[in-house]
């Protein structure tokens, strides 16, 4: 191999290494308004690479606001989101998903008139349907559900199976970013677990990062490495998921009588 | 009964021109719930962008080939108009997207009126004709009153019409650019999350529609010779009831509602009477709309949420 080889592999490795040791998403002094209300104050907020990482906080809060932010809608009208380390402020939304960032949205949003495969296959389109087969294999492996119903409408599925979906198909389009937007909204408790466990799995087995949105502050802060408290568009505490959870005033405010 | 077929052809084929204009309806409506009122009128300029192809293939040319010049002629057409199509949405419908609904709707008349009297002055406010290109017709049967007979021009408008028919339900149902439509009908937003761009979704969507509609128009100049002005209006409305009395956003549901007016007009116009055939047309539409508004082939929604 030639010196200017070297050279060029040198760099590649100096780049990737700053890459890991800045976070993977990085949110830094982002406002964002809807019309003349401004939803998001300021906001920062690091997700770095291999974590966990959730968001707590009210109803209106926020979080999902900041979810839509980070992919452009409504763009941030001030501060600046990176992800992996390009400047993403100002994309407009396909072209952020296609960095590989991808989202299960509040609400879930699966295709209701369009079977369940075809809601994977448009799970995979930024990658051009490459791997495919091997990515819906995978799916149906992780979740079970999905493949007895491979062929059905996804709007003929329960509230749990359309989640399931959207993280599936999040998940089709092998994302370097995983966020979730309230994943366990209007389900049982028992799929909630399911659900929150395969995550816990994919994160140890896979490295998968993963940015979790919950109003179940007790189930979030129990799977996630770090935690970020939101109030009225603000970050108001940060720590460990562990230290969030035994800290009074999360307590106070989320915890009490919602445990499980 | 030998009239009655007769009838019956005639009526499949005005139903094929139909069909293929309220296919640029129910896709246009379909991905952004939009009537695009000046899509007739991009069906009446590709027949007059037809026509001056006919014109010069055959009279400069002297190009005497009829399936060579009707190829050509049509497929000038299709790319031409369909950027018109994509032109017309980009000036005229993108801008006001996220504004108020009726915003795009005030603008598509504005733009058939545009359309319309862009042609008149360009072109002339008399009927311009085309030499017939194929009279050759084939008889189906035949007794010593009556003549039962489907013209060539009729095989092709109907042919065309299903070919067409077929290759777009593919398109829409079984490749990813389909799929991204029907996400960006869905829910565009959601669709963007997944990386499409939904903005060059609807122009596709846009120029497929006006690619269709210059079909329609090339096989209108074949069939009835002459085009004028003002034949985007009727045919247009026309087109329109077609695409919701077979259930907007259905394509099926386009080309089976056009056959069925055109089948209604013909009829009446044989039986009862052809001033009132545009009533009978009407009348049928409103009664399909009181009893089932989501027209023949239309979706009842059902939806989990």
């Amino acid at each position: 191999m030639s010196v200017a080889g070297i050279n060029v592999l040198v760099d590649e490795t100096r780049a990737q290494a700053a890459e890991a040791k800045a976070p993977l998403l990085s949110v830094r002094g982002v406002s964002a308004y809807y019309g003349s209300i401004r939803a998001l104050k300021g906001v920062d907020i690091d997700v770095n690479e291999g974590e966990i990482v959730a968001l707590i906080g009210a109803n209106g809060a926020g979080k999902s606001t900041l979810m839509m932010t980070i992919f452009g809608q409504p763009q941030a009208r001030e501060g600046t989101i990176t992800f992996a380390g390009q400047d993403i402020t100002k994309l407009p939304t396909h072209e952020i998903a296609r960095l590989n960032l991808a989202q299960s949205p509040e609400g879930r949003r699966i295709f209701s008139r369009m079977t369940v495969r075809e809601n994977l296959q448009m799970g995979a389109a930024v990658n051009g349907g490459k791997h495919f087969a091997e990515d819906l294999e995978r799916m149906c492996t992780l979740f079970p559900r999905l493949k007895e119903r491979i062929d059905q409408r996804g709007g003929t599925m329960s509230g749990g199976e359309q989640q399931m979906l959207a993280i599936a198909r999040a998940l089709m389009s092998r994302p370097r970013l995983l966020m979730l937007d309230e994943p366990s909204l209007g389900l049982a408790p028992l799929v909630v677990k399911q659900i929150f466990s395969t995550v816990r799995e994919l994160n140890r087995t896979e490295g998968l990062t993963v940015f979790i949105v919950e109003q179940n502050a007790y189930h979030a802060l129990k799977l996630a490495h770090r935690g970020y408290v939101m109030v009225t568009g603000t970050v108001t505490m940060s720590g460990t998921g562990q230290a969030l959870l035994d800290d009074p005033q999360v307590k106070a405010a989320y915890l009490e009588g919602g445990q499980h | 009964m030998e009239f009655f077929a007769q009838q019956f052809i005639n009526g499949l084929t005005l139903g094929s021109i139909y069909g293929l204009i309220a296919l640029g309806y129910t896709m246009v409506f379909g991905i952004i719930g939009m009537v695009n009122f000046a899509h007739g009128d991009v069906f009446m300029l590709s027949s007059f962008i037809a026509l001056i192809f006919f014109l010069i293939l055959t009279t400069w040319l002297g190009l005497t080939s009829v399936a060579l010049v009707f190829l050509i002629v049509l497929i000038l057409a299709m790319v031409l108009t369909a950027l018109w199509g994509w032109a017309i949405e980009r000036a005229a419908y993108r801008p006001l997207r996220g504004s108020f609904r009726l915003a795009p709707l005030i603008s598509a008349i504005g733009v058939s009126i545009f359309l319309s009297n862009f042609v008149q002055v360009v072109q002339g406010a008399r009927n311009k004709p085309v030499p017939p290109l194929v009279r050759d017709v084939i008889v189906l049967y035949e007794n010593a009153q009556y003549t039962v007979t489907l013209s060539y021009k009729q095989a092709i408008i109907m042919t065309t019409t299903a070919l067409l028919l077929a290759g777009f339900w593919y398109l829409v149902q079984r490749t990813s650019f389909g799929r991204a439509q029907r996400a960006c009908e869905q829910d565009r937003r959601m669709a963007a999350l997944l990386g499409i761009n939904v903005d060059r979704t609807i122009s596709l969507t846009f120029v497929l529609g006006a690619a269709l509609a210059a079909v329609a128009g090339t096989l209108y100049l074949l069939y009835y010779g002459v085009v004028s002005f003002s034949d985007g209006f009727v045919p247009g409305v026309k087109a329109f009831t077609a695409a919701v009395l077979g259930g907007i956003g259905s394509l099926p549901g386009a080309v089976l509602g056009g056959l069925i007016i055109g089948l209604i007009e013909t009829f009446w116009s044989a039986y009862f009477s052809i001033e009132y055939k545009d009533v009978a047309a009407f009348l049928i539409l409103i009664v399909v709309l009181i009893f089932k508004p989501s027209g023949i082939l239309g979706r009842p929604e059902v939806e989990k949420v």
